[in-house]
């Protein structure tokens, strides 16, 4: 899987939490929660999704991966090989 | 998996909060059915057809409103939880609303400055107090595990020296949500104080309805099951874990959790003697007789322009249970008229509430019911007199429910509205495997209901 599709699977999750978060502006090295209003609780069902829509556990120690949008990407990119 | 009956979760009680922790936990793949021994959905906020008209029950307004974009906001936690649209819950924010007591008013709008202003204007002396007050609110975190538990009326007359003041901010926060007599949780105030003067009221126009179909919705796309007219009669119990429910026609269904959101002695009551708690909790005692009065002219042209209007005839607030079938010296009255909806709603409507007498009413002679209802609607007007013009001679459609019919259609001990006075904020329970969520969980209010079944879904049953 590619960079940029990881990338949309990520901002599609987002999306469907926070519909009302403009996404087209994000710099994908900043802090997510720096640029979207996005609590603890949204960001915990980052984590759900991913693992209901792709089987992907993200352990709590791995929070802080998912920081912002590239640090999130790079952390997937091994784990959804034949996703 | 076993036998195509057996669930993760068994939600009972398809209130909002039921239905909220049960889209919360279909969404994310659980197989849960809510269990409701009504023919419709709803719980303490439901919905009813008399003659034509569409009512409500409970629900006068929706409170926590914060305009599109506030998303710390309670509303905003729960559209975003639930994954619903805020448009669909069709919120239109109310004119404006009042704390009447004998000789002072206090406006409040969904703009907090007003309210700011009206308590500068009416109480000079405590501008600053009241200032000092708010600080300390928005500050908490009554969420918070940890959160102090005391008493609201010493918090809040260690801030507020004058006593009328702190009568009539307590008013509408205990109408709203208060399960105690004569004083309140102080976590329990500070949700209440954020929804209802930090944030504001906001209505449907179709009331109720608008929000509990959008909840149906969401449980449905989510592959949520609901089962109306399936009433729990025991919760199965084997070497101290839950295992199933038998249902009211003698089923059974099986399941890993349950998640109750009836109130927490009418869970106890549907438990097996052995697995009870040691220390039985207390019955809540407040009840509330309402009316809902359909007039043959506009309300507001009779001169009602509040959208709420928390009223007492006398200086100290008395938040109990009255001695009298009815207390009529306070109250609430709702003109669901008075919210800015797009297109004017002309419902002509008037809901007034008082504090009841659950026993007299439970007691009551089936023949006298009615006439006692009628005799005690009337008064409920006199009452209000100061309030509200006199509309007797104005009603097209009455009717009236007292705390019997609230334990008949709910199931809530004495009719009790916020159950009992004794919170489970942990929503766990002496059996590993059974939860509370609602009413007697703690978080009260329209909005508090759906966010402690969002919470409670979260903490015990998503991990």
């Amino acid at each position: 899987m590619s960079k940029s599709q990881l990338r949309s699977i990520v901002t599609d999750i987002i999306k469907s939490i926070a519909p009302d978060e403009d996404l087209s502006s994000l710099d994908p090295e900043k802090p997510l929660r720096a640029q979207i209003d996005l609590d603890s609780m949204d960001f915990l069902d980052i984590v759900m999704e991913l693992r209901v829509r792709y089987n992907i556990d993200v352990p709590e120690a791995d929070y802080p991966q998912l920081n912002s949008l590239a640090s999130t990407v790079n952390y997937l990119m091994p784990r959804m090989q034949g996703v | 998996m076993g036998s195509p009956l057996r669930y993760n979760v068994l939600v009972i009680g398809a209130g909002m909060s039921g239905l909220a922790a049960a889209i919360r936990l279909a969404h994310f793949g659980k197989k849960v059915a809510v269990l409701e021994r009504h023919d419709r959905v709803g719980g303490l906020n439901s919905y009813y057809s008399l003659n034509g008209y569409d009512l409500d029950v409970g629900l006068h307004a929706v409170t926590n409103f914060a305009p599109r974009g506030a998303s710390t906001s309670a509303l905003s936690k729960i559209f975003r939880q639930l994954r619903i649209k805020p448009e669909n819950f069709d919120l239109s924010p109310q004119k404006k609303s009042r704390i009447a007591f004998p000789g002072v008013t206090l406006e409040f709008t969904n703009d907090f400055a007003c309210l700011e202003e009206e308590v500068a204007k009416n109480f000079p002396s405590q501008k600053d107090r009241f200032r000092k007050l708010v600080e300390a609110i928005r500050n908490a975190d009554p969420y918070h595990p940890s959160a102090e538990r005391r008493s609201a009326r010493e918090a809040v007359s260690s801030v507020i020296s004058e006593p009328l003041l702190a009568e009539m901010l307590l008013a509408p926060l205990m109408y709203y949500g208060n399960a105690m007599e004569d004083d309140m949780d102080y976590r329990q105030f500070v949700i209440m104080f954020q929804s209802i003067y930090l944030e504001g009221f906001a209505r449907p126009r179709r009331g109720v309805r608008e929000i509990l179909d959008s909840l149906l919705n969401r449980l449905d796309e989510s592959g949520g099951e609901l089962k109306l007219e399936s009433g729990v009669r025991e919760i199965l119990v084997e070497n101290g874990k839950v295992y199933g429910v038998k249902l009211m026609d003698d089923s059974r269904i099986e399941c890993d959790s349950v998640l109750s959101s009836i109130g927490l002695l009418e869970t106890i009551a549907i438990c097996p003697e052995s697995s009870r708690r040691e220390k039985k909790p207390a019955e809540g005692k407040l009840a509330f007789m309402e009316s809902i009065n359909i007039l043959d002219s506009s309300p507001v042209e009779l001169g009602m322009e509040h959208a709420i209007t928390f009223f007492s005839n006398r200086e100290n607030f008395s938040f109990r249970k009255p001695e009298e079938p009815v207390d009529v010296n306070d109250g609430v009255i709702c003109v669901p008229d008075n919210f800015s909806y797009g297109e004017p709603l002309n419902c002509n409507m008037v809901r007034i509430t008082n504090k009841a007498d659950y026993a007299y009413w439970e007691n009551i002679n089936p023949m006298e019911n009615l006439p006692r209802k009628r005799d005690w609607h009337s008064r409920s007007i006199e009452g209000a007199a100061d309030y509200m013009p006199d509309i007797r001679d104005k009603i097209k459609f009455l009717d009236v429910f007292t705390p019997r019919t609230v334990r008949r259609y709910t199931g809530h001990i004495n009719g009790a509205v916020y159950g009992s006075p004794d919170k489970v904020w942990s929503g766990g329970t002496a059996l590993p495997n059974l939860f509370l969520c609602g009413t007697d969980q703690g978080f009260l209010g329209i909005i508090g209901a759906m966010l402690s079944g969002i919470s409670i879904a979260n903490q015990y049953l998503l991990k």
